[in-house]
């Protein structure tokens, strides 16, 4: 490349000349104008640190021997207020000897001028120099935009290690009978950790550790702990809840990307584990009495893989000794790798437990012989150890349900009314709007079948047989059903005004809960006290309704005129 | 980790070799994207795979999608006893046909 012509692409520099010879000073500073660059001159170094100060040169020519201070003092100043900003020093010189000249470069210098000047060297000099200092501008703003986005990115997977340690590592880990161990592979772990106990007291526990690691392992972690936690809360069993997680990792997750989990149910009223396991290497059953290991394998794929209507959440069950413990771990336990690159595998883990003497050191003793396998070498896998122990529930503490505080265990001392008129009566369904309130109360929750049965039964009892005035006995023989729904029909077209009025009242008890509802209709009501000993208890096509009824509740009481019918549901803290 | 492929017929086999995890992502979906339209049949040869970790088995799943869903003809043939536990493992049995 011709240098002289670059040279005038180029953008005119400021270029500061430090001579103490003002003749040197001079001719140097015309040739340096001639080329189209703004001189600044000094004529000693302590005037060419204070000019470099205020004027903020591209390139300097600093001469060696100069007053006060020399070049090679002032050349250290100047790099140092430089900084990282590349600031070449051009040192003129007339020395000759080799010794003299790498001093000069030693001491900050990027090359040397000898005197007397060559403009041709000095042009080319004077343009190197340009594009390394527009080459070392671009790379540390280049490295400055990746520090400043580095520090970002930490600092907002800091931010969402935080949230993501609160939702895929919290519960009730810390219950007497768990212990565990989690040892993060980067800023996140790929393996979720999640503990709850249910409304009836039994615990539900799930490990799950999602293919790859980092931030796209971690993120499916949230769906997954929101899931388990708001419907472990609300009593629901585990192969529904076990369903509804692989349904929303499933839509939730790139093809691919899939977690491969173990949840399990552990019921301390009946001494049984039940499990559900899919893509994980085989867990082990530990019998403390007889020390024998049972393998419990994964029957399933992983969580994510299928779609609902494929997906199996059968589970196995096993009955559990007091004392007995369950052991599960991520494939980076199995797949740990000691400095050599040997893996620990299943027969080392093995023999940790046939070498146990006392089953409560057995935790320990695992988590200290993979730790001595690995080394110093860290591990190259998520790794996540639990060890769930049947113990007797009176040990455990007390359950996560309270019955008297709010919010996760739902309004226990309540009573609403809700009334039906006229024409709403006739089209409105208002089932589903007051069961969702009841739905509130947890328990109530996991009856909600036997609910809605109870409801439907009590709002048609009130409409057709109240409000209409109909008879069941037009239900009775073999048309009768036809004939029934013909006149109801009628009845409620020919209907202007009538209403049928709900109101609960629940109250928390000792272990759960009571609510009465009691259905008051605008009909003229009927004899009960005649009725209730014979049509009631007919197994024919009529009274379905009052058996069905009784079999639900506490007890059935009619009032008034018999258009007041109230009927009580007691509930316990389920026992599941 | 090298990926081959061969094609016979409509049948496109992939050899994998040495470990097969996330360092062969991209070398595997080529091999399989850049194939023929034609394909209708995949084997996977795994006579020389030391090892496959999830993300491997995340790779597979990827081919199970391309080619075609539940109904994908995916073969996963000649597995070492260690692969062929990864796959038991997972129940990888019950998506792909493995020999």
């Amino acid at each position: 490349m011709d240098t002289s012509v670059s040279a005038s692409a180029e953008a005119p520099l400021k270029i500061l000349i430090a001579d103490d010879n003002q003749t040197d000073r001079m001719i140097l500073s015309a040739i340096v104008k001639k080329m189209g660059h703004a001189v600044v001159t000094a004529e000693d170094g302590l005037v060419a640190v204070e000019q470099f100060k205020a004027e903020q040169p591209d390139i300097i020519l600093l001469d060696v021997m100069m007053p006060n201070m020399n070049g090679q003092d002032a050349a250290v100043q100047i790099k140092q207020l430089a900084g990282e900003d590349m600031v070449p020093i051009i040192f003129l010189t007339s020395l000759q000897d080799a010794q003299d000249l790498a001093a000069c470069l030693d001491s900050g210098g990027d090359d040397f001028l000898t005197k007397p000047y060559n403009k041709v060297i000095l042009q080319a000099k004077i343009n190197a120099f340009s594009r390394m200092r527009r080459m070392n501008s671009t790379l540390t703003k280049q490295r400055d935009v990746i520090r400043a986005n580095n520090e970002h990115l930490m600092h907002e997977q800091e931010v969402a290690k935080a949230v993501y340690d609160n939702v895929a590592h919290s519960g009730c880990l810390d219950s007497p009978n768990l212990k565990y161990m989690l040892s993060p592979f980067s800023v996140f772990n790929g393996d979720v950790l999640l503990a709850a106990r249910k409304p009836s007291g039994s615990m539900h526990l799930l490990l799950g550790d999602f293919t790859g690691h980092g931030l796209p392992a971690a993120i499916g972690a949230m769906p997954l702990a929101e899931i388990f936690y708001g419907m472990t809360a609300k009593g629901f069993n585990m192969a529904d809840i076990i369903r509804e997680i692989n349904m929303k990792l499933k839509n939730v997750l790139p093809v691919g990307i899939f977690c491969c989990a173990c949840m399990v149910n552990l019921s301390f009223r009946k001494q049984e584990i039940e499990v559900w396991m899919g893509g994980l290497p085989d867990y082990y059953l530990y019998r403390s009495k007889t020390g024998q290991l049972e393998n419990v394998a994964s029957s399933h794929l992983p969580l994510g893989v299928l779609s609902s209507h494929a997906f199996d959440a059968t589970t196995q069950k096993f009955k559990l000794d007091l004392g007995d413990k369950f052991y599960m771990w991520s494939d980076g336990i199995i797949e740990a790798r000691s400095p050599q690159g040997d893996l620990y595998g299943e027969p080392r883990l093995q023999s940790v437990f046939k070498n146990n003497q006392d089953p409560e050191q057995l935790f320990d003793e695992i988590v200290h012989d993979v730790n001595h396998f690995v080394g110093e070498s860290g591990k190259d896998d998520d790794t996540t150890l639990l060890e769930v122990t049947m113990i007797d529930e009176a040990n455990l503490g007390k359950a996560a349900i309270d019955l008297t505080s709010g919010a996760v265990n739902g309004p226990t001392d309540w009573r609403m009314a809700y009334s039906l008129r006229g024409d709403t009566l006739k089209t409105f369904n208002p089932l589903p709007v007051m069961l969702n309130i009841l739905h509130d109360v947890p328990t109530l929750r996991s009856k909600s079948g036997e609910l809605y049965t109870l409801m439907a039964e009590l709002f048609s009892n009130a409409l057709e047989h109240g409000v209409l005035g109909l008879s069941s006995e037009l239900k009775k023989g073999p048309d009768g059903f036809a004939r029934y729904y013909g006149e109801r029909s009628k009845a409620m077209a020919a209907m202007t005004e009538g209403s049928v009025e709900f109101v609960f009242d629940h109250r928390p008890t000792e272990k759960g809960g009571s609510l009465l509802i009691r259905v008051t209709d605008s009909g003229k009501g009927f004899d009960y006290q005649k009725n209730i000993d014979n049509q009631f208890k007919s197994e024919g096509y009529s009274g379905r309704g009052i058996p069905l009824i009784r079999s639900i509740c506490e007890s059935i009481e009619y009032k008034g005129d018999g258009n007041i019918v109230e009927v009580v549901i007691k509930w316990q803290t389920d026992i599941s | 980790m090298a990926i081959g492929t061969s094609t016979n017929g409509n049948e496109l086999k992939i050899q994998v070799e040495g470990r097969f995890d996330f360092s062969a992502h991209q070398e595997f979906r080529d091999a399989y994207e850049k194939a023929d339209a034609g394909v209708g049949a995949y084997v996977i040869d795994m006579a020389n795979a030391t090892y496959l970790d999830s993300s491997a088995l995340g790779m597979l799943l990827l081919l199970r999608d391309h080619a075609g869903g539940d109904s994908a003809n995916v073969k996963i043939v000649n597995c070492n006893p260690d692969v062929r536990k990864i796959l038991t493992i997972s129940n990888f049995e019950q998506l792909f046909a493995i020999e």
